[in-house]
């Protein structure tokens, strides 16, 4: 366990990480250690298990049914599929963001921040505008809202609304940010924004972004898995992975052979 | 082309003038009946119509203790028949295939949705009134009543579940809300314009019911209020059929100024359920 090497401190440390689809195997075995305070990408084309992967880090995986996991997966040291592990506990310290933005259809751009406070039923009415601004000032969205707080969330642009669902995730005080493909509905301005968005964030939380756009990948990310129908197939710098991959489906799929 | 067009020209304009009959007839039907019995009872309706209790005399009988019941027969079906059905549906949708019973509960549900009304008052007379020893009281008939309408509530509240967006359930879930907290929080205020619909035009239909009532043993000649759930008790659909069956000519206006005050009630009900539904569906 106490590998010394100069790599920072692992955040997770995932073991033979399998995962199924009520009997289909959708990841089988994957090792690796994602740093902390650090971007890291996983790529690979559709149905190779990049959201599963994903998904695994927070248990949202096994809310679909027939669907489970097995192998360990460890956060700051501590299997979080451990018999005393709440789920729930977990996924407030694991944020999530969305494909597709998903502000609440019926709460105002103040109150989808609170969202999270409100769910879970820990709201204090002292800390909400404190809470409210920190989060959107983090989300880098609080200029453009802060005159309209009250206005309903899905008033806002398609690229307003996944910052607001960042800062939805950010308000409950999370330690990591997963975020899964959180720029495919979005126009290439928003795309920037949410991309330059994820570089400041990574000074305090440690942030797993799920995409099939190696550009992306490319520009936000320190480090980056590859992923093929189920394997971790490269996972290393993403420099490194770019310029020169290890292994040669690597290179077949960031030179476009197929995916 | 215009020879392609032409018979598809004929079939679209048979099918429109099917589709404008589909709907004119029954409104047609509605029109006549309201205008029947308009004809004969409007001018039987006056207040002392709604205050006064059956009486051997036409013309000073009244509806209360029939109006009374119906409302205390709905809202306790109601107070029955929602924390049931919507539970039910809850189970059914959200926590759906987990639970190892949804199968039996969706098979019975299913089954119970086309079993004739009036076994359902031989099942509460058998159930209720005798077995459990309720007697022929207020109570037996709302329990009667609630299972009546209980699989149209289920099938109205897990419709209106399903048409809340699954990213809605895994945005509450990613924050850290548990399964039940996400449903109280999320889907039931989205599912609850819809939930709402299909909760008053069961309510209808246990106002408008009777056959089941007739059996159980509901009072056709009330004279009082009843002032219990264990009270015997009479409906205003009953005491219409009472006032049908008699033979004297001015009893049947009561009965047509009856089911005016039911007919326009029901109506009523039911386009509170259109409206509500519109407006709530415009707020979000």
């Amino acid at each position: 366990m106490n590998d010394s090497q100069k790599e920072p401190a692992s955040k997770f440390q995932l073991r033979n990480v399998k995962a199924w689809y009520g009997d289909n195997e959708v990841l089988h075995g994957v090792d690796a250690d994602i740093p902390e305070h650090s971007v890291t990408a996983i790529i690979g084309p559709s149905g190779c298990g990049k959201s599963t992967l994903l998904r695994s880090l927070n248990r949202m995986h096994e809310l679909v049914d027939g669907a489970r996991v097995d192998g360990q997966v460890s956060m700051d040291g501590v299997d979080i599929y451990g018999p005393k592990v709440d789920p729930v506990l977990l996924r407030r310290q694991v944020g999530m963001v969305f494909q597709k933005p998903n502000p609440f259809p019926s709460m105002s751009v103040r109150e989808n921040v609170l969202a999270g406070a409100r769910l879970t039923g820990t709201y204090d009415p002292s800390r909400a505008d404190a809470i409210v601004q920190r989060a959107l000032t983090q989300a880098a969205l609080w200029d453009e809202v802060k005159d309209r707080l009250e206005a309903p969330g899905v008033s806002l642009s398609g690229g307003q609304q996944q910052r607001l669902c960042i800062a939805r995730s950010l308000a409950v005080e999370p330690t990591v940010l997963l975020m899964d493909e959180p720029c495919s509905a979005l126009d290439p301005i928003a795309t920037t924004r949410v991309e330059n968005l994820v570089h400041t964030l990574k000074q305090d939380y440690t942030i797993v972004i799920v995409t099939h756009n190696m550009q992306q990948a490319a520009r936000v990310s320190d480090r980056t898995a590859f992923m093929l129908s189920g394997d971790l197939i490269e996972f290393s710098d993403t420099i490194q992975l770019f310029k020169s991959p290890s292994d040669p489906r690597t290179e077949d799929y960031i030179t476009g052979k197929f995916g | 082309m215009t020879q392609g067009a032409r018979p598809r020209r004929r079939s679209e304009r048979a099918f429109l003038f099917l589709a404008v009959a589909a709907v004119v007839i029954p409104l047609a039907c509605l029109v006549l009946l309201l205008a029947d019995v308009l004809q004969v009872g409007l001018g039987r309706i006056d207040l002392s119509f709604f205050t006064s209790f059956p009486s051997r005399k036409a013309e000073l009988a009244g509806i209360l203790p029939g109006l009374v019941g119906s409302v205390y027969l709905v809202l306790l079906t109601a107070a029955v028949a929602l924390p049931l059905g919507i539970g039910a549906a809850i189970y059914l949708e959200e926590y759906g295939s987990g639970a190892r019973l949804a199968p039996l509960i969706e098979v019975n549900v299913a089954n119970l949705a086309g079993v004739p009304s009036i076994i359902y008052g031989l099942l509460g007379l058998g159930v209720f009134v005798r077995a459990l020893e309720l007697g022929r009281s207020l109570i037996s008939g709302a329990l009667t009543m609630a299972l009546l309408v209980l699989p149209m509530v289920v099938v109205v509240s897990r419709e209106a579940l399903r048409t809340v967006p699954h990213s809605l359930r895994e945005a509450s879930l990613a924050l850290g809300a548990t399964r039940w907290q996400t449903i109280r929080r999320v889907v039931l205020p989205s599912a609850y314009p819809a939930i709402l619909t299909g909760v008053i035009l069961a309510i209808s239909r246990a106002f408008g019911e009777t056959a089941p009532l007739v059996v159980i043993g509901a009072l056709t000649y009330v004279t009082f209020v009843p002032d219990g759930v264990d009270a015997p008790f009479t409906v205003l659909p009953i005491q219409i059929f009472n006032w049908v069956s008699r033979p004297q000519e001015s009893f049947l206006v009561n009965a047509a100024a009856g089911i005016v005050v039911l007919l326009v009630t029901m109506l009523l009900l039911n386009a509170t359920a259109v409206y509500l539904r519109e407006r709530l569906q415009k707020a979000r």
